[in-house]
């Protein structure tokens, strides 16, 4: 345990003690107001490039298990909570969160005011921070601060991407077989797949669309991921040439780069949506579902084609756009996360959506 | 989708009395729907008894009728007011069950009253546990192995194949009512046939027990577009075993995974979908196997409960409001969100704070009932406590729980306490478990062994631990360091320590840590609590105290100051803290109603209370809400924030009145009656040294410090006497001691009550009557506001008796005295607000018993009596009017006689007996209104469940000096076609004044016994009055029986000539039902 710091971009500086991990870490800050599933949010490859607050205060009271992983590995920055629990409890729990944390070498700092960051991240937007256990001095901080890419512009997918292509296989009866393009996919997206009988051919997202073409497979998913979605101009190339030419259905950053595939234009967000509580209203059907976010940029859905595409999903908080669909080609995308992990399972059924577009593609054609 | 239209007049039944298992949460939800519904323009007709309720206040709903609630009366209010919809799911298990009866009896169909919220087979399906469970296992969820029995034969073949312990619950009944868990098979026979006696429909349920498992609770609500939403998760600290009503519980859920909490949500959403409940929320309970998670589900109210209530105050989402609103139609996308504006009503709250709710029990009260916990509820109120961290707010609840702890304190010496009773204490749920774990962690028992002994999940018990680490570690500093360092200091404030506890850490004063942590910089930080973790702009001032960085509070003064807006007089007002036996819903009544009455005049009003059942804590009640402990740190730590210019003591019962003193000194601008007036009235010397002044007659008193004090004193004064530790609310531990035997036991008894208050004696005047007075003052003027007649003798507590308004049998010349002395009393004190008075007539004198500057428990039933707000003019004369500036009634002219009935909880406690004496014993009360006493009282019977019988056996047993005075009421209740039953002795009397009497004896022995008679339903009412302390042991088991069989059992003499009228009136007159806009606007 040693003191730190959370040293904003804006010069606001909150303090703290790190756990056993120290050193100097820096990454783009944001909040989740989750309040479980702090491990999927450490696993969850879009939170690459971040540092996260928890708003929830106590962290930890479950410990850490194998099996609550979004990946092989953490990918936030830097964690920063009220208090990590020191005596966790659950039946699954095999290690502490905070051994876990240090495992992975991961620098984390609790005793900050998380509701007071919180409050300045919403009133002055996401933005850079570095935490520090070595140096406490605004003025370095800041200019240190300076170096970090910002944001906006950063392709951070590649940093994500697997190394090679792999096959999830589906539960049971193999009724599809599909092509995942992984730009930091979350495991659960890829259990919810396979258990209705997708085969995933989990492939690199510089992939190109002949390549994906002559795969021969019945549908191609876009996975959610880090960063700016404008910077991933190789996928959005991709998705360019693949629409029309297969059923598509896309996650997040997947929504995102579909919407600037159509020839749109993403937003970032001020302080973006992370957490399990956003009602989204699927206009198809007029159901309200409470759902899993995470991303900090938007589709603008007014620099999209409106003979082409059809809102069909919305956030009841902020009115921003949650779905996209095609009016001509098979594509339907979500911003939210219906896999959820963590979060509410109430947008599951849209898994299934994919399978009656590919179904429903197949029919046209035959 | 809108609302609809085809609905115009709706009814909506409230909760009754306070009892326990159905509090003033049941005020809270209602008082909301009405607001919520002539929001949208609907009329609202409201009937509940129980006239210390703010749902019962006239402007509240349309038409407000303070009546009985039984299907008989609610029958004719129907036929009356002609509603299109009844809402069945806002009062409680009571207002549910009447619904469920109005159905059933065919009364809803016949006059055309639609149920809406939920209807008559999803109440079904939800509350009959074997149609639950059935729908459970339609959805796939798991449940504990059960099986029904309506029989002792059935239920002894369930119980072989489920094995034992098994659990037994009763259906359809509240609290967990004939309820009890069953290790053996010795103790299966009795605990069976309770239970299924307690059932309406003679059900019982046994269940396979999951004792010792983790307990949840989800909060769902529905719209009729089905659309769920879960408001909040709940952990009970209390493992399954003890009623959650009875649990530490704490929000949100801690121990759970999302992945857990996700299929416990799913299991939600799946089960009110199944169950059917169309809009509005519900209550689903869930236990976890804590080793291999297995998730069965428990129960599910398809209404809104205690816990909604809490889950309303820990989030600030206002549940009972939106249920009300989805029940007329709307969705939940349709209704804002009040806190954020922006945001809808269907989202799930998060929340960034951790909350800790501890019931509150009375134990003490009952000294003969175990302090034993299970699965039938036995508290009587509760605390909540906000805190950024689990360690803090159990301290901060443990010290807002008013029982004397100053947090996880040390009151007593863990090394005094032998192991085998920490053992035991920490095995068999208990009202005082929680100080039993930290005397376990001071005995150095590992965390394991505390958690096998006591089956609390690790991390509640690893809590604890940090700290009494915490603790140890500041002792040590302490002792090294005579002072404690800024960081240790910090660190102890944010894990809840109360300056309390650290004055005796530091063998400081409480005062003096303050001063020290101020000057280090340690001061508490609000937060708000805004159903989003701040993810939106909150609009509404809910606050928390922390110890943080950023206090928002200060932040919004400071916003506020900025603004063009005039600045406002503030006015901040101390609430009642957890409703307990003598200080409860009344109370909150009166803060309410100071708040209302000001921000109608333009002032901005600052409410501070820690009790979340309740209308005060609601975050539109007043201006700004602090959700805080009531104790002297916890308000000046606000009053440093928002340094307003008045303080109000005088509503909050003794809670706030006990600080005042302390408030006062360090510079809080008190209103209302001085605290030295205060001291005058409670101060015995000061008090006897007024009334020789105003020459009013006091009983012989005397005070004592010590034991031979005490003796001396009784002796000088004369037995019998009414003796009592000073500074207590609701007679505790009050007795009448006949000898100095029993008084010696009494002064060893209340050591631990009075903390170093002297004890008071006043000579006890036998067979006097006892009269209550309310009156206004406003320094200058009085008005004498209402004038009750006891119906018992004086000697019970006046919370316990029965009273009637205007006196029914007092003289004009005793009228006019008391009148006299009041106006005497109050301006002698220089009362401003409220003054209550309680004087004992006997013969044509008149004692004065006490004076309590403050507002009574009566003043809602006075206000509602005579159709004038007393609290709301009183928080006015507080903030500068005059009684001049107010319309006040004629009370010379009331057109109807008013009643007030108590409530008592005895058939919660087994083995206690259920004799009234000075310590008061009731949970809460009832009103009933008439043109005539006998009909006002009759309906006051009714309402407050147990109704007079109209037929049948009247068993007699009255002690000698009673028994002439009986044997007329026993003449005309034989005219009216009762049979008489007496013992020997009272049947001697009966028969030489001409009754027929059948002569039984009390018990044991022959067919022909009392207790036989009422258990086979012969005898409908006992009249039995005990002589003086010592009541024979089988009375004692007539009364239990009456009781158990809810067989109305009068002890007084005075409340046998009440039921005499009451059942003539009925008989003759029937009742008939009037609003009370009615009754004000006929006057």
């Amino acid at each position: 345990m040693k003191d730190a710091v959370l040293y904003l971009e804006d010069g606001r500086m909150f303090r703290g003690t790190s756990l056993g991990t120290t050193g100097e870490t820096s990454g783009e800050v944001v909040f989740n107001t989750a309040m479980s599933g702090y491990q999927e949010i450490l696993t969850d490859p879009s939170y690459a490039g971040q540092i996260v607050v928890m708003t929830y205060p106590l962290i930890g009271n479950y410990g850490a298990n194998p099996e609550d992983v979004e990946s092989d590995r953490i990918h936030v920055k830097g964690f920063v909570v009220k208090e990590f629990c020191r005596h966790h409890s659950n039946f699954r729990a095999t290690q502490s969160l905070i051994s876990y944390l240090d495992e992975n070498r991961i620098i984390a700092i609790e005793g900050v005011d998380t509701r007071a960051l919180t409050r300045h991240l919403r009133l002055s937007g996401a933005m850079k921070g570095i935490i520090s256990t070595e140096e406490f001095d605004p003025k370095v901080l800041a200019a240190k601060l300076e170096r970090v890419p910002s944001m906006e512009g950063a392709d951070w997918v590649k940093e994500v991407a697997p190394r090679k292509p792999y096959v999830f296989k589906a539960t049971g009866n193999v009724r599809y077989r599909v092509a995942v393009i992984d730009c930091g996919i979350k495991r659960n997206i890829l259990r919810e797949m396979a258990s209705l009988g997708l085969e995933c051919h989990v492939i690199s997202p510089t992939t190109s669309a002949r390549d994906i073409l002559d795969l021969k497979m019945d549908g191609v998913f876009l996975s959610s991921g880090p960063g700016d979605p404008a910077a991933v101009t190789y996928v959005i190339e991709t998705v360019r040439e693949l629409i029309g030419k297969i059923p598509i259905f896309g996650i997040c950053l997947g929504n995102q780069m579909i919407g600037l595939a159509l020839g749109g234009k993403t937003y970032k967000l001020k302080f973006g949506h992370h957490g399990a509580n956003h009602p989204v209203k699927d206009l198809e059907s007029g159901r309200i579902g409470i759902t899993s976010q995470n991303h900090g940029f938007c589709v603008d859905v007014k620099t999209l084609p409106p003979d082409d595409i059809e809102v069909i999903h919305l956030n009841l908080n902020d009115q921003s756009v949650e779905g996209l669909r095609h009016k001509k080609y098979p594509l339907f995308s979500i911003q939210y996360h219906p896999e959820a992990c963590p979060g509410p399972n109430d947008a599951k059924y849209l898994f299934q959506k994919f399978i009656d577009l590919i179904e429903g593609t197949k029919a046209a054609h035959a | 989708m809108p609302k609809r239209t085809d609905i115009k007049k709706i009814l909506l039944i409230g909760s009754g009395p306070i009892i326990i298992g159905q509090a003033c949460e049941f005020d809270y939800s209602g008082t909301q729907a009405c607001k919520a519904l002539r929001e949208e323009g609907y009329q609202v007709v409201l009937v509940n008894s129980n006239p210390a309720t703010i749902m019962t206040d006239p402007e509240i709903a349309d038409a407000t009728y303070v009546e009985p609630l039984s299907v008989e009366i609610l029958e004719q209010i129907i036929a009356k007011e002609r509603p299109d919809a009844v809402l069945p799911t806002l009062g409680g298990q009571t207002g549910l069950n009447l619904a469920v009866e109005l159905w059933e009896k065919g009364i809803l169909e016949k006059y055309n009253v639609e149920m809406i919220g939920a209807n008559y087979e999803v109440i079904k399906k939800a509350e009959d546990r074997k149609k639950f469970k059935e729908a459970c296992l339609r959805v796939g969820l798991d449940l504990p192995q059960s099986a029904f029995a309506y029989t002792m034969d059935e239920a002894w073949a369930a119980a072989e194949e489920i094995g034992f312990p098994c659990i037994i619950r009763s259906s359809f009944t509240l609290g967990g009512t004939g309820g009890s868990i069953v290790y053996s098979r010795e103790e299966f026979d009795a605990k069976a046939s309770l239970g299924l006696e307690s059932s309406m429909i003679n059900e019982i349920l046994i269940e396979e027990s999951i004792e010792g498992w983790k307990e949840y609770e989800l909060e769902v609500m529905r719209d009729k577009k089905d659309n769920v939403v879960i408001v909040c998760s709940i952990e009970n600290l209390d493992p399954m075993g003890v009623h959650t009503g009875d649990s530490i519980t704490v929000a949100p859920a801690q121990t759970l995974t999302d992945r857990e909490y996700q299929m416990m949500r799913d299991a939600s959403l799946k089960l009110i979908r199944e169950i059917g409940v169309e809009t509005g929320g519900s209550n689903i309970q869930f236990a976890v196997h804590p080793k291999n998670g297995r998730m069965v589900v428990i129960e599910m109210n398809p209404r809104v409960s205690r816990s909604s209530a809490l889950a309303s105050k820990a989030t600030g989402f206002p549940i009972a409001k939106f249920a009300a609103k989805l029940a007329v139609g709307f969705s939940l996308d349709e209704i804002r969100n009040d806190i954020t504006r922006e945001t809808p009503a269907s989202f799930e709250p998060t929340i960034d704070y951790c909350v800790v709710k501890i019931p509150r029990f009375t134990f003490e009260k009952f000294p003969e009932a175990k302090d034993v916990l299970g699965v039938q509820m036995k508290s009587v109120g509760e605390t909540m406590a906000i805190g950024r961290t689990f360690k803090e707010a159990l301290q901060k609840g443990l010290r807002g729980l008013e029982i004397h702890h100053i947090g996880l304190d040390n009151k007593s010496d863990y090394r005094a306490i032998e192991d085998e009773k920490v053992r035991q204490r920490l095995r068999e749920p208990n009202a005082s478990r929680i100080f039993y774990i930290k005397y376990a962690l001071q005995k150095g028992w590992s965390l394991e062994e505390i958690v096998e002994i006591s089956r609390i999940d690790p991390w509640f018990i690893a809590q604890m631990q940090q700290i009494l680490e915490l603790e140890i570690s500041l002792v040590d500093e302490a002792a090294k360091t005579k002072t404690l360092s800024e960081k240790s200091l910090r660190r102890a404030k944010e894990w809840g320590f109360s300056d309390a506890q650290l004055a005796e850490i530091l063998g400081m004063s409480e005062s003096q840590v303050r001063t020290l942590r101020k000057q280090m910089g340690i001061v508490a930080t609000f937060k708000l609590v805004d159903t989003c973790a701040a993810e939106f702009e909150a609009y509404t001032p809910y606050f928390y105290s922390t110890y943080e960085t950023e206090d928002e509070a200060v932040i919004q003064n400071a916003k506020k100051a900025q603004g063009s807006d005039k600045p406002r007089r503030k006015i901040m007002i101390l609430g009642g803290g957890p409703n307990r036996i003598g200080q409860g819903i009344e109370f909150d009544y009166c803060c309410c109603h100071a708040a209302f009455a000001l921000k109608a005049q333009g002032i901005e009003t600052i409410m501070v209370n820690s009790n979340p059942e309740t209308v005060s804590t609601d975050y539109d009640t007043s201006d700004r809400l602090y959700f805080e402990p009531l104790t002297f740190e916890d308000v000046m730590n606000i009053l440093d924030v928002e340094k307003p210019d008045g303080v109000i003591v005088q509503f909050g019962g003794q809670t706030p009145l006990n600080l005042a003193r302390r408030l006062q000194q360090a510079g809080a601008p008190i209103i209302g009656t001085s605290v030295d007036s205060i001291d005058v009235a409670e101060n015995r010397e000061r008090f006897a040294e007024l009334m020789n002044r105003l020459r009013i007659a006091q009983p012989n008193n005397a005070i004592a410090n010590s034991v031979d004090e005490t003796v001396a004193a009784a002796s000088r004064v004369g037995y019998p006497v009414l003796v009592r530790p000073s500074y207590v609310l609701g007679g505790r531990a009050m007795r009448i001691v006949y000898d100095e035997a029993s008084l010696l036991s009494f002064v060893d008894e209340v050591a631990d009550v009075s903390r170093g208050h002297p004890i008071l004696i006043d000579k006890f005047i036998e067979d006097a009557m006892e009269v209550d007075v309310d009156a206004l003052c406003d320094g200058k003027k009085v008005f004498v506001a209402g004038i009750m007649e006891h119906i018992e003798n004086a000697g019970i507590h006046s919370g316990d008796s029965a009273c009637v308004l205007p006196p029914h049998t007092l003289s004009e010349t005793i009228v006019s005295t008391i009148r006299t002395y009041t106006q005497n009393i109050a301006l002698a004190l220089n009362v401003i607000g409220l003054l209550n008075i309680q004087f004992a007539v006997k013969g044509k004198k008149v004692y004065i018993l006490e004076v309590n500057p403050r507002a009574s428990r009566t003043v809602p039933f006075v206000s509602k009596a005579i159709g004038a707000p007393l609290a709301k003019i009183a928080s006015r004369l507080m903030a500068g009017e005059t009684l001049d500036d107010f319309e006040l009634p004629d009370l010379e002219n009331l057109s109807q006689v008013a009643v007030k009935e108590c409530v008592l909880p005895f058939s919660r406690f087994s083995g206690v007996d259920i004799i009234l004496g000075p310590e008061m014993k009731s949970t809460g009360e009832v009103m009933g209104l008439a043109p005539t006493f006998g009909a006002a009282f009759a309906k006051s019977q009714i309402a407050a469940n147990q109704p007079l019988p109209r037929q049948g056996g009247v068993f007699m047993s009255v002690q000698e000096s009673d028994k002439r005075n009986i044997a007329f009421m026993a003449k005309r209740l034989q005219d009216l076609g009762f049979k008489i039953y007496a013992t020997k002795g009272t049947a001697k009397v009966l028969r030489s004044s001409g009754v027929t009497v059948v002569v039984v004896d009390k018990a044991g022995e022959g067919e022909n016994n009392a207790l036989l008679l009422i258990e086979q339903k012969k005898i409908a009412l006992v009249v039995n009055t005990p002589s003086g302390k010592k009541s024979q042991s089988d009375m004692r088991k007539i009364r239990a029986a009456a009781i158990m069989h809810n067989v109305p059992c009068i002890t007084t003499l005075q409340g046998a000539w009440a039921a005499v009228q009451g059942i003539e009136s009925a008989l003759k007159d029937g009742f008939t039902v009037k609003s009370l806009q009615d009754h004000y606007q006929h006057k």
